[in-house]
């Protein structure tokens, strides 16, 4: 064994040697001075970009026996998950002080979380995407939980615990049964043992990818799995919210990308419908329950569901195109949640929490420029041209309608408009409405260049999408 | 002669049993977590007659692998349970609801 064939997993050595550091460094670091913590994250996170970036090549390597890949959709993957927990963390730094919860769990949890997601993104065989996915979940039941005073973020971190384990074990459950039809864990050698035995694509199998199905419909909380969603979203301090509603989702993708697509991509045919009524049903409620929604928050994970209705279409198509337009979906989906939970952040102050969409009136009165960056979020997410939300909505539909199926076209596109409704009702609060308090934001400057360029890029990816869709093309035709 | 079948049976019992107790049991989350831990212990049972059957230890492995996990995920969930307890005084299942939408 020498270095070489561990070198794949660089990035992941280093963000596991890194988090010792900021482990054994927050001992050390007395309580008013916690920042130090705060920026030694920073720097993990932007070493690991940095190993990320150094090793990048075009070619896919495997280690560890097979079970481990290194390709470019990973490493993109990788570096925006990276990159977006970063511009998260910055954002709570400033309400963890006011709130007296800077005390380095939230940090290290959400490194140790990214961890698990960059070993997902990477898994090439179902032990791996196990390992993976419960590093990665485990952190975020604590996460959730880590106010421990809150009464609220119990309940919703139990009920977290409780769907999120139940997604486990359905998701093993199904993982053994592919494993006892097919005798291995790799997806490769999956994927061939399908090829070489059509008589195998049966019963029992058919059942493995069902439960498996079950498993990642709830990590991406996608109706009927979707109960947990909202009462986390909103049970959860909104810098963990920010957390979960971001860098997870390219996890999820990766999870779906890596087990239907690389494994059981022969079996498209048996997939494809279950994954179409989950989405069509998230893409229903989502929209519609988000109407009756007046915690932020909570509105939020419902238009999260709806996303999720989005990018699972486009991954049912089981085409090229459709995969390229679910990672650019999924990656541009996430700048815009981002930049929608640093707004309710920034509008929080010390026990305030602005989670109220009527917290929003009057915005523009108190404060314009962050009231048109709550408008770029907006306009974005409901799909409005030229915002980026716009480009990633027609993708997927252009994909849709290339495999033949106009009619979930034209589901999409109303299911956008009933949409569109409830990302407008904020702007009208926003523009429309006196302001109910007047109170100036306690955000540092630092804080506020990265919301400003948040929202900058929502608008700018909008108008420039072209380098990012060939990137994703490219990406996705090369593993 | 006990086959592959009896024990994929037994492990979709079990399965089925603890899913069943999980969404029937509306008292006690200690039982929920012991619903779980059952769940889990239904897959390694699959995962075992597996690989007893294919003559292959990954499946073998796998199982320990999941008994490492089950132990951390245990562990997480009695620390949550303890902060709810501590915060609300109850562990009933029903009083779970303070938030609507």
């Amino acid at each position: 064994m020498n270095l070489s064939q561990i070198s794949p997993a660089a990035p992941e050595i280093t963000l596991t040697l890194m988090i010792c550091v900021v482990l054994l460094a927050d001992l050390f670091v007395p309580q008013e001075k916690r920042v130090i913590t705060f920026w030694l994250s920073i720097a993990s996170l932007a070493v690991t970009a940095w190993v990320i970036v150094v090793t990048a090549s075009s070619a896919t390597t495997l280690a560890f026996d097979g079970s481990y890949v290194s390709d470019p959709l990973s490493r993109l993957m990788k570096l925006c998950a990276t990159g977006i927990v970063g511009v998260g963390f910055l954002y709570a730094r400033d309400y963890l002080q006011q709130n007296d919860l800077l005390k380095g769990e939230y940090y290290l949890l959400g490194l140790f979380g990214l961890l698990g997601m960059m070993i997902m993104m990477s898994a090439n065989s179902l032990l791996t995407m196990y390992l993976g996915l419960e590093t990665l979940s485990l952190s975020l039941y604590a996460l959730v939980a880590f106010e421990r005073e809150s009464a609220k973020a119990a309940e919703s971190a139990m009920k977290y615990f409780v769907l999120g384990a139940i997604a486990s074990g359905a998701l093993l459950y199904g993982i053994s049964w592919v494993y006892g039809v097919t005798g291995t864990l790799h997806f490769h050698e999956i994927a061939e043992v399908i090829r070489q035995n059509p008589g195998l694509n049966d019963v029992p199998l058919w059942f493995g990818i069902a439960f498996m199905i079950v498993g990642i419909a709830f990590k991406f909380g996608a109706v009927p799995f979707h109960m947990w969603l909202p009462d986390v979203y909103q049970g959860a301090r909104s810098p963990v919210t920010l957390y979960i509603a971001t860098a997870p989702k390219i996890a999820a993708l990766a999870l779906l990308f890596r087990i239907l697509v690389d494994g059981l991509g022969e079996l498209h045919g048996v997939w494809q419908g279950m994954i179409m009524v989950v989405a069509v049903l998230s893409l229903l409620i989502g929209n519609i329950v988000a109407i009756a929604q007046s915690n932020i928050k909570r509105m939020l994970g419902y238009s999260a569901i709806a996303h999720v209705g989005f990018i699972l279409l486009a991954v049912f198509t089981g085409s090229e195109t459709g995969y390229a337009a679910a990672l650019f979906y999924t990656l541009t989906y996430i700048v815009m949640a981002a930049g929608a939970f640093g707004m309710v952040i920034l509008l929080s102050r010390q026990g305030f929490e602005a989670e109220a969409i009527r917290d929003f009136k009057g915005l523009n009165a108190r404060n314009p420029w962050f009231a048109l960056m709550m408008l770029f979020f907006m306009f974005g997410m409901a799909g409005v041209p030229p915002w980026v939300g716009f480009i990633a909505k027609l993708n997927v539909i252009n994909a849709v309608l290339e495999a033949g199926f106009p009619g979930l076209a034209v589901l999409m596109v109303l299911a956008s408009v009933v949409g569109a409704y409830y990302y407008l009702r904020v702007i009208w609060y926003m523009y429309f409405d006196a302001p109910e308090d007047r109170s100036v934001f306690q955000s540092q400057a630092d804080t506020r260049f990265v919301l400003s360029l948040n929202g900058i890029a929502v608008l700018a990816l909008g108008i420039l999408p072209g380098w990012l869709l060939k990137l994703c093309i490219d990406v996705i035709g090369h593993s | 002669m006990i086959g592959l079948q009896h024990y994929l049976t037994m492990s979709a019992i079990l399965f089925t049993l603890s899913v069943a107790g999980i969404f029937i049991n509306r008292r006690n989350l200690i039982l929920l977590l012991m619903c779980i831990e059952l769940m889990l212990l239904a897959v390694n049972f699959n995962f075992i007659a597996f690989s007893r059957y294919l003559g292959d230890e990954t499946g073998q492995v796998f199982v320990f692998f999941i008994l490492t996990v089950a132990a951390a995920e245990a562990a997480i969930g009695l620390a949550i349970l303890v902060v709810l307890f501590r915060n609300r005084r109850s562990i009933n299942v029903q009083e779970l609801d303070s938030m609507k939408g």
